[in-house]
């Protein structure tokens, strides 16, 4: 309490006191009259708070800060403050600052209960303090085989960890504008999945980020997927020349023949093509009309009579079928593309999952050729979904029979998912379907507004690097409770490696310093043992089986 | 034992007393301590007053002082020449109650009881307004008394007890936000005050 001189109660396990509760509610937050000491610059939104009420403790965000003032003079004629003592006097007493903390959880006072939603608030004068290790672990649990270190409160040193079980249970969203740190970010997601073991997964990797090099903007270069893990990542490839060019070994050439593609992969196309849906709709048509072989066929007709007669018989416009056509022959310029029908990708990339490894599948120079990534993803996820539903129908009733569970993660979500197409396409079914045959997506994403809103509220867990459109921040948010609270949080983040986490794996929202990831530290830390270093271990082993000396 | 230690910092006694103040006459003339200053008047409840003013008048109500130096040179020779003047004349000074004693214990609120007429005033020491002055609670007794220029009273008061504290500008600080929850929505008065504190 504020005593004359002034000094604050403590608290007594040490915990950084801020201040006390003056007002609130359970709606817009509780207020918290800052202590005197506590200087405002260090207060930051989106801190993780500790409110001890009189039976229970509460933790919160932090998600407003103002300066306040008992006189409305103030305002119209401020006091002297170049004098130290009026400027002393005034801080904490005229002038006051008070935060706004959002209670997300309650900790009763048995504390082996797990954190329960808080449906109540802290009554007034109750102490408010910086939550401290102990609180951050109780609620977000203690690194362990279940538990990923994803990185660290807002100023704290402590670790925060996602639960990785309950992540892969639903599809997952990293969102951020462009150079927030949403493939760093991605690729520490996906190497909990890999230590977890919980699931496999398969990346489109448009940008060769995740298999072998990533780059990063302070290290410019830090190793993918394939270089810390190489017994569980395969790289499977669509430009197996750029793969040599830069030296990488692959696992897998991927190639898709004519025969493979489907109506279904023209219609993820047709905002990219410039496409009517009539243009779309005719590629069924024509689908149903010429079998299999459709494509193929179609582009094999000469234009004129023939081409018009074909038209007529489909009853389209001539320059319908004409567009459709001059699209299609686009294809043509992708080298993966191959007469009849291509290599046996899907039951490659089976293959591995289902071994327990993960596929990166590189686009190389298709990387920037949107049209290239939407096709190929689009493509293999139909197939392998199939696949998926087939293997769950026929292991139903069975547990120990179902397939691996399979995340897939995509980049440029928004292509696959908007509000036009999210409904026909096979990302919109797993999105929505959720992990019924046990496949779900991590989209990536710098537009979230172009993604379906359904899509969006069927996502589990959501991180959210820096977003300054306020569409998108309203797509991220829409559904979450307390959202317009966070709206100020996710505004305010730093411009890289921060990032507000929320959703199903979390029990509650929480803006995290990205852990550290580049450095050789950060490589041992994920368990990756230099080549060097493993050697001097396997000799060592050698010297502790067979004695010193020994071969 | 001489005359002195009789005394002890006595500067007069009580002349009249109520329950929220009290006014004393000083042994000796001009003798009053200065607007601010803690006294303590009384032995059974030494009761705590802060001088809030002080006049100095002739003992006789209805005979009033009139001009005596309009042929000289300087005040002193006024004096010399009218040694009557000094037993004609008086100064007493008055004292909002602002606390007491009770046992070993400072409260910093008036007592149940008056002081009593002819109680011994004296000037608190440092050690006395160190301890007195260590709480804030007295001062909305002194801000709500009935007095003329109290802003005065209560700087002059601050002045006098930073000065019998180790740190006192950290007590300035204390003091002054304690008058700043008492004075709240009163700036331009709380501004004043802590003006005339620099």
């Amino acid at each position: 309490m504020n005593g004359a001189n002034g000094r604050y109660m403590e608290f007594v396990d040490g915990r950084q006191p801020l201040g006390m509760v003056v007002s609130g509610s359970l709606s817009e937050g509780v207020k918290v009259r800052l202590d005197d000491g506590v200087s405002i610059e260090d207060i930051k939104v989106g801190t993780f708070v500790s409110i001890q009420g009189q039976r229970n403790r509460f933790l919160g965000v932090l998600t407003e800060i103002e300066l306040e003032s008992t006189d409305d003079g103030i305002t119209s004629a401020p006091p002297d403050m170049s004098s130290p003592l009026m400027a002393q006097v005034m801080s904490g007493t005229i002038a006051y600052n008070t935060i706004t903390v959002e209670p997300m959880l309650i900790i009763g006072a048995d504390t082996m209960n797990a954190p329960q939603p808080a449906k109540t608030i802290p009554p007034h004068f109750s102490r408010v303090s910086l939550a401290s290790e102990e609180d951050i672990n109780m609620v977000f649990g203690s690194e362990d085989a279940g538990h990923f270190y994803i990185g660290n409160p807002m100023d704290m040193e402590v670790r925060l960890c996602l639960n990785i079980d309950e992540l892969v249970k639903r599809s997952n969203g990293v969102f951020g504008k462009s150079g927030t740190g949403k493939t760093f970010l991605t690729r520490l997601l996906l190497i909990g999945i890999l230590q977890n073991g919980a699931a496999s997964n398969l990346i489109f990797d448009m940008h060769g980020e995740y298999g072998w090099r990533g780059s990063s903007e302070h290290t410019n270069e830090v190793k993918g997927l394939k270089q810390l893990f190489s017994s569980k990542v395969a790289v499977f490839t669509l430009d197996p020349e750029s793969a040599r060019r830069r030296g990488i070994s692959t696992d897998y050439e991927v190639s898709i023949g004519y025969d493979d593609i489907e109506p279904e992969d023209v219609e993820i196309l047709k905002d990219t093509w410039g496409l009517s849906d009539i243009a779309a709709d005719t590629a069924h048509s024509l689908r149903r009309r010429l079998g299999k072989s459709w494509l193929r066929q179609f582009l094999e007709y000469q234009g004129g009579d023939e081409f018009s007669e074909l038209a007529r018989e489909m009853n389209v416009p001539h320059s319908t079928l004409s567009a459709l056509r001059n699209r299609l022959n686009r294809l043509g310029r992708f080298e993966f593309i191959t007469e009849g029908r291509g290599s046996n990708s899907v039951n490659e990339i089976l293959n591995y999952l289902q071994r327990g490894m993960h596929v990166v599948l590189e686009f190389g120079r298709y990387g920037n050729n949107i049209d290239a990534y939407l096709l190929i993803a689009n493509l293999l996820t139909r197939r392998i979904h199939e696949r998926y539903v087939r293997m769950s129908e026929q292991a139903s009733g069975d547990a120990t029979q179902q397939p691996r569970p399979l995340v897939i993660t995509i980049e440029e979500a928004h292509k696959f998912l908007s509000p036009a197409i999210a409904k026909n396409t096979i990302f919109g079914n797993i999105a929505r379907e959720m992990r019924k045959y046990n496949v779900t997506l991590l989209v990536v994403d710098q537009r979230p507004s172009g993604i379906d809103d359904e899509v969006m509220s069927q996502l589990g867990t959501k991180i959210a690097c820096l977003l300054d459109n306020e569409r998108d921040t309203d797509a991220v948010l829409s559904g979450v409770s307390g959202s317009r609270k966070l709206r100020t949080v996710l505004a305010r983040l730093e411009s890289n490696r921060q990032a507000l986490v929320f959703g199903h794996a979390l029990p509650m929202p929480v803006v995290i310093q990205t852990r550290e990831y580049g450095s050789p530290e950060s490589y041992r830390e994920l368990g990756f043992v230099e080549a060097a270093e493993l050697k001097a271990q396997v000799e060592r082993d050698v010297d502790a089986l067979f004695g010193p000396g020994s071969d | 034992m001489d005359g002195q230690d009789v005394m002890n910092g006595r500067v007069g006694e009580v002349v009249e007393a109520s329950t929220s103040e009290f006014t004393a006459q000083c042994y000796r003339l001009y003798d009053a301590p200065a607007i601010g200053n803690l006294v303590l008047c009384g032995e059974r409840t030494p009761t705590y007053g802060i001088v809030c003013e002080a006049t100095t008048q002739s003992i006789d109500p209805g005979r009033a002082a009139i001009p005596r130096g309009e042929n000289a040179a300087t005040e002193d020779e006024v004096i010399s020449a009218n040694p009557q003047i000094e037993r004609l004349l008086h100064t007493k000074f008055r004292a909002i109650i602002v606390g007491h004693q009770d046992g070993i214990s400072v409260r910093r609120y008036p007592p149940l009881t008056a002081p009593r007429m002819y109680s011994f005033v004296r000037e608190c020491d440092d050690g006395e307004i160190a301890e007195f002055s260590g709480s804030h609670e007295f001062l909305g007794t002194l801000l709500n008394a009935p007095m003329d220029a109290q802003d005065h009273v209560v700087a002059s008061f601050l002045r006098h007890a930073s000065a019998a504290h180790p740190d006192a500008q950290g007590y300035l600080v204390s003091a002054g936000k304690a008058l700043a929850t008492a004075l709240a929505g009163q700036l331009p008065r709380l501004s004043g005050i802590l003006r005339s504190l620099e």
